[in-house]
């Protein structure tokens, strides 16, 4: 088509078009072959080459942007969690603060009252004991009288040279020796 | 030095095969550089990937530069595969230059002003298709009467210049570049004294020829998105 056409207007002669196609000036089938080859190496590179690195280069550009925003995500994430543990740790040892006053607490409390069970149980048994050795006195006191008793009348009886009555004197004699007890 | 340009003609239309097959081997180049760079494409990047994403990164850094990226994107592609082109069209050259019975047919593609004009004017087309897409056609046509009316007539002449010095200043480095190549090697073959003067020199303007042709790329296609940034924005 291209070349009927140029046929003419070379075939018309002497005009414009002619004088360019002169190999002595320009060649117009260069022309027409450069332009060609060109659009077609333009076309096949964007086919083969450009188009694919394009696409690749658009691809990385995407996850790049991908990565930084889940890179921020993260980093806010990762920042909101150190701070609840933060809040955590200081919580926990607040906590512990707490339990350990609470167990010193409790411990000064048990051993007062423990220091307190144990006074009031020493003081019952000094009681009891002084009761008791009371008790055991008395006894002893009115046995040693008895005796003292027996004796005396046993001694009496063998002055008079005679039985006294146990049981009629008996009284009589207790009662000289409380007196002779309380006067000593 | 003298040489001269095998020509076809082929129903009437007059091709330099030389071209062709220097345009072809360009486009091989370019084509396998990028087809074999993004074979094993990976979210982290390696190896080859990592330069052809330099080389994305550093298109999409020109356009940003002239036009905001909502605008600018669909003109990416169009920039990584100018500038790996007309970078590896520059290089092509450097090398070697191969003379068959009198023709040259190894050189760089961009030392032929037929092709970077091509290039030049085509880019310069585009910038004013996507002009009228983005603004409409009176947008457009408003466009040459800013800033001031008058200055209408300097802004259709200005599009013609940027055409021709877009496309001459391509070819004019790269074609100078070749011809001192060339003297340089043609008096390095002419005797043992010569290649002695020549072995320096052409070291250093090979250096040069490769800086000049990563310039020249980068220029090309930084041209190309102002020129374009001048046609789809009106906020200028």
């Amino acid at each position: 088509m291209l070349g009927n056409t140029f046929i003419l207007l070379s075939a018309n002669g002497g005009g414009f078009l002619s004088s360019l196609n002169n190999p002595n000036g320009l060649n117009l089938g260069d022309i027409i072959v450069t332009v060609l080859f060109f659009t077609v190496l333009m076309v096949l590179l964007k086919k083969f080459a450009w188009g694919p690195l394009m696409g690749i280069m658009d691809q990385r550009a995407e996850l790049i942007a991908n990565e930084i925003e889940a890179a921020e995500k993260s980093r806010l994430e990762s920042h909101k969690l150190l701070e609840e543990q933060r809040a955590l740790l200081k919580e926990a040892r607040e906590n512990a603060q707490s339990i350990v006053e609470n167990a010193r607490k409790q411990g000064e409390t048990q051993r007062e009252e423990l220091v307190t069970a144990a006074r009031a149980e020493v003081n019952r048994m000094k009681e009891s004991a002084s009761l008791e050795i009371a008790t055991e006195k008395e006894k002893a006191v009115a046995a040693l009288r008895e005796e003292f008793v027996s004796l005396s009348i046993l001694a009496a009886s063998k002055v008079l040279g005679k039985e006294i009555s146990e049981e009629d004197n008996r009284a009589l004699i207790e009662e000289t020796i409380v007196k002779a007890g309380e006067s000593r | 030095m003298n040489h001269g340009n095998p020509d076809w003609d082929l129903y009437g239309l007059h091709f330099n095969p030389a071209n062709i097959l220097m345009l072809f081997v360009t486009c091989l180049v370019v084509f396998l550089i990028a087809v074999i760079a993004t074979r094993n494409l990976q979210i982290k990047p390696t190896g080859m990937q990592n330069f052809m994403e330099w080389i994305m990164d550093f298109v999409k850094g020109i356009i940003k530069n002239n036009m905001d990226w909502k605008t600018g994107g669909r003109f990416h592609v169009l920039g990584i595969t100018l500038i790996m082109f007309v970078f590896v069209a520059n290089m092509l050259g450097l090398p070697f230059g191969i003379q068959w019975k009198g023709e040259l047919w190894w050189k760089s593609p961009t030392a032929d002003p037929v092709i970077t004009m091509t290039l030049a004017a085509m880019v310069v087309i585009l910038t004013h298709y996507y002009g009228v897409k983005q603004l409409g056609v009176k947008g457009y046509f408003k466009t040459y009467l800013q800033p001031m009316p008058f200055l209408a007539p300097l802004k259709v002449i200005e599009e013609f210049a940027n055409t021709l010095t877009l496309g001459l200043r391509l070819y004019g480095n790269i074609f100078a570049g070749e011809i001192l190549i060339g003297l340089l090697a043609t008096l390095g073959a002419g005797s043992a004294f010569g290649l002695i003067g020549a072995l320096i020199p052409s070291l250093a303007w090979l250096g040069f020829s490769v800086f000049i042709g990563a310039i020249q790329a980068f220029i090309f296609v930084m041209l190309t998105m102002v020129y374009m940034a001048h046609k789809v924005q009106t906020d200028h």
